[in-house]
């Protein structure tokens, strides 16, 4: 996978349209873009070849041929500065010079076969993604919430202690008695329905359902806008357990009976 | 004059003796190659491939993530904050461990004792509380950040699935150490939450019985609720833990961008 950094990639980006756009306007309108020669130029291997040839500007043709020619005006006045060996060699290095052509002495020596996409064979990724190193810009993100939690935890812990009642007697039943507070909604649940639709079905079917969420949501959307139903079902599932909850933490006093907290006192130990 | 000579020998041993651990075979046998623990490190993005490559965090971060994927704000770092706690729970519960006895005649004791006369203990002890209601909590939050994201869209259904029976272990760990304490809030706590289950159709009872150890609650019960809570639903847990981890970056990493 290519990993280039966003800037640069749009940069490049730019730079390739306006490239493009430049060649167009002085091939004029009759001539095809290049890039849809290259896109499309699965068709016919020649024209694949002169389009291949002819992308090479021409100036920078003309300056390597003068280079080349230089070199071999160099090595030549080198044979002759040795005085050693052939002009013959220097003609053959001239004849060479023009560069290579796919035909040869006796025709066309390739062919296309086929043009394979790149996508086809390979999983390349069409655009590549911006990514950043896990060191530092992950892991010291991770290391500040990890020190914050274990500060906050222990300085919580020095001023609040964990409750510890007296011993327990099985034959003293505490009045109220509540369930830890995350079961705290299925205990409100109980003073609504039978114990076996309050605590089980209930709570079983609320399990199944989040299971099976992804398979029940097949919109392949992840936008906000695009999932208002979702969010609407499942802002109203949390919001019916946080107040059942709340309810059941702080508004339920002796007998389970409702209280208001700001008169009777809090009937909530953690 | 000469103590600054003295300082420059001292230094120079220093530098000799580091050369000769970082060459032994022993300090090479630890340390792979390519680890910055051999040859130091100097800031350049190979280095800051090779801090995770030749280190044993490779196991959990990939080299490089999605530049979006490091935002606090996306994630919150809740799923994080989950697997923080559940190892400070982990360190804090194995101290506890030292100074507790799951029996009904002595848990009680055990646990006033670790408050009024071990160094710490009741720090300890405070954190473990605390830090199991926070790890409900992260947990909790961190599904609804995953569903608010659409997360748990293909490919990732099934570390969704993963994620909600994680969701329901982190619940069983809290509520199986509740009863541990073996004071009122404990026995009564549980009383209610189990006689709920018992309403389980068909086998009620048999649940309420598997999980008592017994008709009621009594030491068995405690017994069979700290073996859960230490051993087992830990277990269970750190096997879907690494799955819900690989999932994540086999999956592509963390959704989104939105």
């Amino acid at each position: 996978m290519t990993e280039i950094p966003e800037h640069l990639r749009k940069r490049a980006e730019e730079a390739r349209k306006k490239a493009a756009a430049k060649k167009a306007e002085a091939a004029g309108d009759a001539a095809p873009s290049p890039d849809a020669g290259g896109a499309g130029g699965a068709g016919d291997g020649e024209q694949g070849a002169s389009a291949a040839s002819s992308r090479i500007p021409a100036h920078l043709l003309e300056r390597s041929k003068a280079a080349k020619a230089r070199k071999a005006g160099g090595q030549e006045a080198d044979a002759g500065g040795t005085g050693g060996v052939a002009p013959a060699a220097a003609a053959a290095v001239a004849t060479a010079a023009p560069p290579p052509t796919a035909t040869g002495p006796q025709g066309h020596t390739q062919r296309l076969l086929t043009v394979v996409k790149a996508g086809s064979i390979q999983d390349v990724k069409a655009t590549p993604q911006d990514k950043v190193h896990v060191w530092p810009h992950l892991l010291s993100a991770e290391f500040v919430a990890a020190l914050f939690i274990t500060a906050f935890t222990l300085i919580f812990s020095i001023f609040y202690n964990a409750p510890l009642l007296e011993l327990a007697d099985i034959n003293k039943t505490p009045n109220p008695s509540k369930a830890p507070w995350y079961f705290l909604g299925l205990q409100e649940l109980l003073t609504m329905f039978h114990p076996m639709v309050a605590g089980v079905t209930i709570p079983g079917m609320g399990i199944f359902l989040l299971i099976l969420a992804p398979y029940i949501d097949r919109n392949p959307s992840n936008k906000p806008e695009d999932r208002k139903f979702a969010i609407a079902v499942f802002t109203v599932q949390l919001m019916f357990w946080a107040v059942l909850v709340i309810i059941g933490s702080f508004f339920r006093g002796p007998g389970f009976n409702f209280v208001a907290p700001w008169d009777a006192g809090l009937f909530f130990e953690l | 004059m000469a103590k600054t000579m003295e300082g420059k020998k001292a230094s120079d041993r220093l530098a000799e003796l580091t050369d000769k651990v970082q060459s032994s075979q022993a300090w090479n046998s630890i340390f792979r190659p390519g680890s910055i623990f051999r040859k130091g490190y100097t800031d350049s993005p190979r280095n800051r491939s090779y801090v995770i490559m030749n280190s044993v965090l490779y196991h959990l971060h990939p080299v490089k993530v999605k530049r979006h994927a490091v935002k606090v704000s996306y994630t919150l770092c809740l799923g994080g904050l989950s697997f923080f706690l559940f190892i400070l729970l982990t360190v804090t519960g194995i101290f506890l461990m030292f100074y507790y006895r799951p029996t009904a005649a002595q848990a009680w004791d055990d646990i006033y004792t670790l408050q009024t006369s071990i160094t710490f203990g009741l720090l300890v002890r405070n954190m473990h509380r605390w830090g199991a209601h926070l790890m409900v909590l992260s947990v909790f939050l961190h599904m609804a950040r995953v569903f608010y994201h659409g997360a748990y869209k293909p490919p990732r259904e099934f570390n969704w699935v993963i994620g909600v029976i994680l969701l329901t272990l982190t619940l069983l760990l809290s509520f199986t150490g509740y009863l541990l304490p073996w004071d009122q809030l404990a026995l009564w706590a549980v009383t209610v939450g189990t006689n709920m289950m018992g309403y389980t159709p068909v086998f009620g009872d048999q649940v309420r019985f598997v999980l008592l150890s017994g008709r009621e609650i009594g030491t068995d019960t405690l017994l069979r609720w700290y073996v859960l809570h230490v051993l087992f639903v830990p277990f269970v847990t750190v096997i879907f833990l690494a799955i819900h981890f690989w999932r994540v970056r086999k999956d592509g990493g963390i959704s989104g961008p939105l």
